[in-house]
């Protein structure tokens, strides 16, 4: 046989493709050519074929090659087709006779002593070829461990190019000597931790019942990133589907040595400040790779400093707050990423960080304060319906022998709000109270009679706007699912105008 | 050594002149010489002409014969081929460039693998 074929998945996004992978192998000057769009890293895949093939006790043939990757104008990047590659010439050269790959996808790195090696992106490659109702695959053995979640298809893991050749062969599946991979998966924190700062923590359990987004302001020190960091604590764990997708989104980004697969665990990312708005929303030249917000899908997305970023990062956000998902357009192709996150700022309350009660300790003007306030954009500020200010604890709270409610309890008032509000939107598109749109908030998603009647005079003698009033209705509703009523109250409505405004509940 | 190397060299043109002489292939021409370059072999199937490289190696320590042509050489002798045509009044007639690698190895019987029509 000269010509052969074996099947692969090129990843666009997380949207996986089936990718045929011909060789033919014909009499000619000896010679290599790679067709199908190879990016850089692909077309030097001739390179270490050969030296694999090589050093696997195969032979290469001194003949005339010709790779063909179809769909021919799908652009393929990265090395993991050089495992279906070095199969395929094996089969074309008759070394690795009966075979029948209908059934089976192929991927891996080769290096050139013919072992393989993990690549980026197999979870997501093996999603898609699950759905296409691929039954098996050949993986690298390092990248076994995130193919847990999967269900109807079958990974086979190997370490060296000469074991598949043997497998292919004979059909012995060979004792891979799996090496778990080194994880670095952060520890657990509880809300136990946290010291006093009731309100703080009443604004973080109103966020988490109906997914608003918020602020914290406070002074440095006071407890800002402690309290975020604890958030996903008290979030409800990820469904089996849900945690997939954050695993494959992970995958792609080469970020799953930072968390468990089937972890059950809302992601809790917190990106510098100085970071870059095409590490915030994903991107790249060549490889398009998803950032912080996509990496926190369905869970926390975490900027401490929010006034000291970049102009123009947190805005980048914007659209994934619209419509929680991402477009990235590059040359390659426009590529969707999900990026449906809980958003965190957190803020000095001025530059100097020191303004706290009446602010006489603070040494910035008030113009300096505004500034600093105003390099949050007023369209960001208007997705977030909750301002929180995190006081500096006093002695009586510091010196507190009781620890402050876990976030086991905490999480289980989050579970039992968010089943109130799933039982009332069955019949809607939305889960979450944060996602109700305008129009029915003002009819069907009403607040009491009392409580509407608070809300129009605060409109009338222009203490709240329009926009205000929508959002402190939204955030009312899950201050009304945490205590389990059908509908907001007077008290209900009052405590979300005060957690808009910042100003202390409880 | 250079002298060696040329009998190598030598040595598998006549052995590829006499494994196409053994399919009632005739020899044209031999090493025929321009400043451009050098054709090893010339021959002539009915009415096709054939242009023959010759490679000879005693070792495949550096690859395989033929990996010695490159694009390059290959399109040197593309015009080489052209320029005998063009000397020898040829106009129009097939032709054809092959290449035949030969390996010597000590002890074995000389080798030639023929590749027709490479280009």
């Amino acid at each position: 046989m000269t010509l052969a074929r074996t099947q692969s998945i090129a990843l666009i996004g997380l949207h996986g493709e089936l990718v045929d992978i011909e060789v033919d192998i014909s009499d000619g000057l000896p010679g290599y050519s790679l067709l199908g769009l190879p990016d850089a890293a692909l077309m030097e895949s001739k390179e270490r074929v050969r030296s694999a093939i090589h050093n696997s006790g195969a032979q290469w043939p001194n003949k005339r090659v010709t790779v063909s990757l179809s769909p021919a104008w799908l652009h393929k990047s990265g090395s993991g087709f050089d495992l279906p590659i070095a199969v395929a010439l094996l089969i074309a050269q008759g070394i690795v006779t009966k075979v029948n790959h209908d059934f089976q996808v192929i991927m891996g790195e080769l290096s050139l002593d013919g072992s393989i090696k993990p690549i980026r992106g197999v979870l997501p490659a093996l999603i898609a070829a699950q759905e296409l109702g691929i039954e098996s695959a050949i993986i690298p053995a390092e990248n076994l461990a995130e193919t847990r979640g999967l269900t109807r298809l079958k990974p086979i893991p190997f370490s060296h190019l000469s074991q598949v050749l043997q497998y292919l062969q004979e059909g012995v599946i060979p004792d891979v000597d799996l090496k778990q991979p080194v994880l670095h998966v952060p520890e657990l924190k509880d809300l136990s931790e946290v010291v006093g700062q009731r309100s703080a923590r009443f604004a973080l359990e109103i966020a988490a019942i109906g997914g608003h987004h918020l602020l914290f302001l406070g002074p440095p020190g006071t407890g800002k990133t402690m309290l975020a960091e604890r958030i996903p604590t008290v979030m409800p764990e990820l469904n089996s589907q849900e945690s997939l997708e954050v695993a494959a989104i992970h995958s792609i980004a080469g970020a799953l040595a930072e968390r468990q697969v089937d972890s059950r665990t809302p992601p809790f990312v917190a990106p510098h400040h100085t970071t870059t708005s095409t590490a915030m929303v994903g991107g790249g030249a060549h490889s398009i790779r998803p950032g912080a917000c996509s990496l926190a899908h369905k869970g926390v997305l975490f900027i401490d400093e929010a006034p000291e970023c970049n102009a123009g990062v947190l805005d980048a956000l914007r659209q994934p707050l619209e419509s929680g998902t991402v477009a990235i357009s590059r040359v390659a192709g426009t590529i969707i990423f999900p990026a449906d996150f809980l958003l965190v700022l957190a803020a000095n309350p001025c530059p100097c960080g020191r303004f706290n009660g009446r602010g006489l300790a603070c040494t910035c003007s008030s113009v300096q304060i505004r500034r600093y306030m105003q390099k949050i954009s007023g369209p960001l500020l208007d997705r977030i319906d909750i301002r929180s200010y995190v006081e500096v604890p006093s002695r009586l709270e510091l010196s507190a022998i009781e620890p402050g409610e876990s976030s086991a309890v905490v999480r289980a008032r989050v579970i039992q709000g968010r089943e109130v509000a799933a039982e009332r939107f069955k019949a809607d598109s939305w889960k979450l109270n944060s996602r109700i749109p305008a129009s029915q908030l003002r009819h069907k998603y009403r607040a009491s009679r009392e409580a509407m009647a608070f809300l129009h005079a605060e409109l009338d003698h222009e203490r709240l706007s329009a926009r205000g009033y929508h959002k402190v209705l939204r955030t009312s509703w899950s201050i009304a699912d945490r205590r389990g009523s059908t509908i907001p109250g007077l008290q209900d409505v009052q405590d979300a105008h005060r957690l808009r405004e910042g100003s202390q509940i409880l | 050594m250079a002298r060696a190397l040329r009998r190598i060299g030598a040595d598998g043109e006549n052995l590829v002149a006499s494994y196409l002489e053994a399919q009632g292939i005739a020899i044209v021409a031999r090493n025929w010489r321009i400043k451009e370059g050098e054709i090893d072999l010339v021959a002539r199937d009915g009415a096709m002409l054939l242009f023959v490289e010759v490679k000879s190696r005693t070792s495949s320590r550096y690859g395989h014969p033929l990996e010695a042509i490159t694009p390059i050489k290959a399109l040197r002798l593309q015009r080489l081929a052209l320029a005998w045509i063009a000397t020898h009044d040829q106009w129009g007639a097939d032709y054809r460039i092959d290449c035949a690698a030969v390996h010597f190895r000590s002890g074995l019987k000389p080798e030639v693998e023929y590749r027709a029509g490479v280009l």
